[in-house]
């Protein structure tokens, strides 16, 4: 576990646990990515305000948390404004709202960040800038119709700006994705097929991820699918359902706290 | 009308080089010009609307000024819940052109009938809603339109004849009166305001009764002040629409009366009913729904004479 990802599930916890509130385990399972993201793979600061930096869309909206928490650990994010996530008047809430800095677009409805972050890669082509665009999707989230126009879409007009990551982490929220639709067995075929540059890496390998990120583009849209397990880092979470929407009592916070260290 | 509009939009595109133009497919024969004249600014997103929304939102966030096009229920009721969480959200410059309101796509059928698009884009606070009622105001109400800054819905209708004293008005939150009358207000919207002109010459011809007519473009932001100073004036006002009862113009008037309290009697010729599959050609449909110059008329000689019997 990288420092960058271990404290990003540090804060995590710690912040699920001060507001009794779920979504844990889809924030454990990201660390690796969006920890590589504010690490470097993106760059946040070029040009003026949001003018020209990279994009990234954060298209499973309910993980947010391990997207503040990233921000936090890589000093764009203050400890203060970390304690209000969803609090009253915050702008931290359970999906991300673009009010804050740091992001680009409201997501939280499964299914529109591929449209936009297409929208947001032709969009830095015809206005002549360099940025890339980085869209984070769950692997059930590819349920909805509109990823693949998306797709498409993107693969049509070889948007070679564009990545999407999938968080291959295999689970919805009432089951496995095997038992719901089962599309995650051969996820980059599908996605090769739909004219894209696929990837099979591991999700919780930073320098594979890194590595595949930055790779040469050849004129392609290029999707990383990563392996990850939910809930990654605590073991009574690991690839458990309810972990998707329950929070921590007392006991199971200190146990998750004591084996992320 | 359809093609006024097009054609305008080749004037603004060339004044403003930040406008693109999405179609989901439609528009054979009507976006040739453009796509021939700005190719590296025309894109056919496939039949895909929800993605058509999904990256005009991602275009007008880089600083651009993308247009969709399709039929107005496919822009409007497949993609509403991206459009509310694109455009709306950020306040994003997208306009969306919905083709054909109401009847407009007759034996089309019913899937092809926009009877809610205004009462659901009315319903979101952000949302700029146009639906202009001759050729001539379309051109006027696509600059106007433009000028904002956030997302504009347009109406436009397939057809349109234009429409005596309109003379190519248009202004957003304002009301244009073409033709005066004293005893009942007629107030449309889109271009089915030739029948509400028709209903205005029936009420004087066979009832002697004097009818205004005023167009009702600008739908958001509502013309509020015009429509409080005409409803003041008159003891029955009809309003006429190709769409459904609910959330249209007939509720933006009544909403108005109620909130200003005014004494204004208010009949909504609109269609108020789901269709019953049965289909046919557009004047047979605005018949078939009481929303054609005849029903008008007589709704407004019913409501003006009930009146006149209880005074």
């Amino acid at each position: 576990m990288s420092d960058t990802s271990q404290q990003i599930r540090r804060h995590v916890l710690e912040q699920s646990k001060r507001a009794h509130i779920g979504h844990i385990g889809s924030s454990l399972s990201i660390a690796e990515i969006v920890g590589v993201l504010v690490d470097g793979a993106l760059d946040l600061d070029r040009g003026e305000g949001r003018g020209d930096r990279d994009r990234f869309v954060l298209a499973k909206g309910h993980a947010v948390l391990a997207w503040y928490c990233a921000l936090h650990v890589a000093g764009r994010l203050s400890h203060e404004q970390l304690e209000t996530f969803a609090g009253d008047g915050t702008l931290l809430a359970g999906h991300p709202e673009h009010v804050l800095d740091d992001v680009d677009f409201c997501t939280g409805s499964l299914g529109q960040g591929l449209s936009v972050g297409t929208g947001a890669a032709l969009g830095a082509r015809i206005v002549g800038s360099d940025r890339r665009v980085v869209v984070l999707q769950s692997d059930a989230e590819c349920n909805e119709g509109s990823v693949w126009e998306a797709a498409m879409f993107a693969a049509q007009h070889g948007l070679e700006n564009l990545t999407a990551i999938i968080d291959l982490n295999g689970q919805q929220a009432l089951g496995y994705c095997k038992d719901v639709l089962d599309i995650g067995s051969n996820m980059a075929e599908r996605w090769r097929v739909f004219g894209w540059d696929a990837v099979d890496v591991d999700g919780h390998d930073a320098g594979a991820l890194r590595a595949a990120l930055d790779a040469p583009r050849d004129g392609r849209p290029r999707v990383l699918v990563a392996r990850t397990t939910f809930g990654k880092g605590v073991d009574y979470m690991q690839s458990q359902i309810r972990w998707h929407y329950m929070p921590m009592d007392d006991d199971e916070y200190a146990s998750a706290l004591e084996q992320v260290g | 009308m359809r093609n006024a509009f097009l054609d305008e939009l080749l004037t603004v595109a060339e004044q403003d080089p930040s406008v693109v133009l999405l179609t989901g497919d439609l528009g054979f024969m009507v976006l040739e010009p453009f796509a021939e004249r700005f190719p590296e600014r025309f894109y056919n997103v496939g039949v895909a609307e929800q993605n058509m929304v999904g990256v005009a939102t991602g275009l007008a966030e880089a600083g651009l000024r993308p247009f969709v096009y399709s039929i107005a229920t496919f822009a409007t009721l497949r993609p509403y819940e991206f459009i509310r969480n694109g455009p709306l959200l950020h306040n994003l410059p997208v306009r969306i052109v919905g083709v054909g309101g109401g009847f407009d796509y007759a034996h089309n059928g019913v899937t092809h009938h926009a009877l809610e698009d205004i009462a659901i884009m009315r319903a979101q606070p952000r949302m700029t809603v146009i639906a202009a009622a001759d050729p001539d105001q379309a051109r006027a109400a696509l600059h106007a339109g433009h000028a904002v800054d956030g997302p504009v819905y347009f109406r436009i209708g397939k057809g349109g004849v234009a429409l005596a004293g309109l003379d190519g008005r248009f202004e957003l939150g304002r009301l244009q009166t073409i033709s005066p009358g004293d005893d009942v207000a007629l107030i449309a919207t889109g271009p089915i305001a030739s029948e509400t002109v028709r209903a205005a010459e029936l009420l004087s011809s066979e009832h002697d009764i004097r009818a205004s007519v005023s167009i009702c473009a600008s739908l958001a932001p509502a013309p509020i002040d015009d429509l409080v100073a005409l409803l003041e004036r008159v003891p029955v006002a009809v309003t006429h629409e190709a769409a459904y009862a609910n959330g249209g113009l007939g509720s933006l008037v009544c909403e108005i009366v109620a909130e200003h309290g005014l004494q204004t009697r208010v009949v909504r010729c609109a269609v108020g009913q789901m269709p019953t599959g049965a289909t046919g050609s557009q004047r047979w449909l605005q018949q078939r729904y009481a929303i054609d110059a005849g029903a008008v008329a007589v709704a407004a000689a019913a409501a003006r004479g009930a009146l006149a019997a209880n005074a």
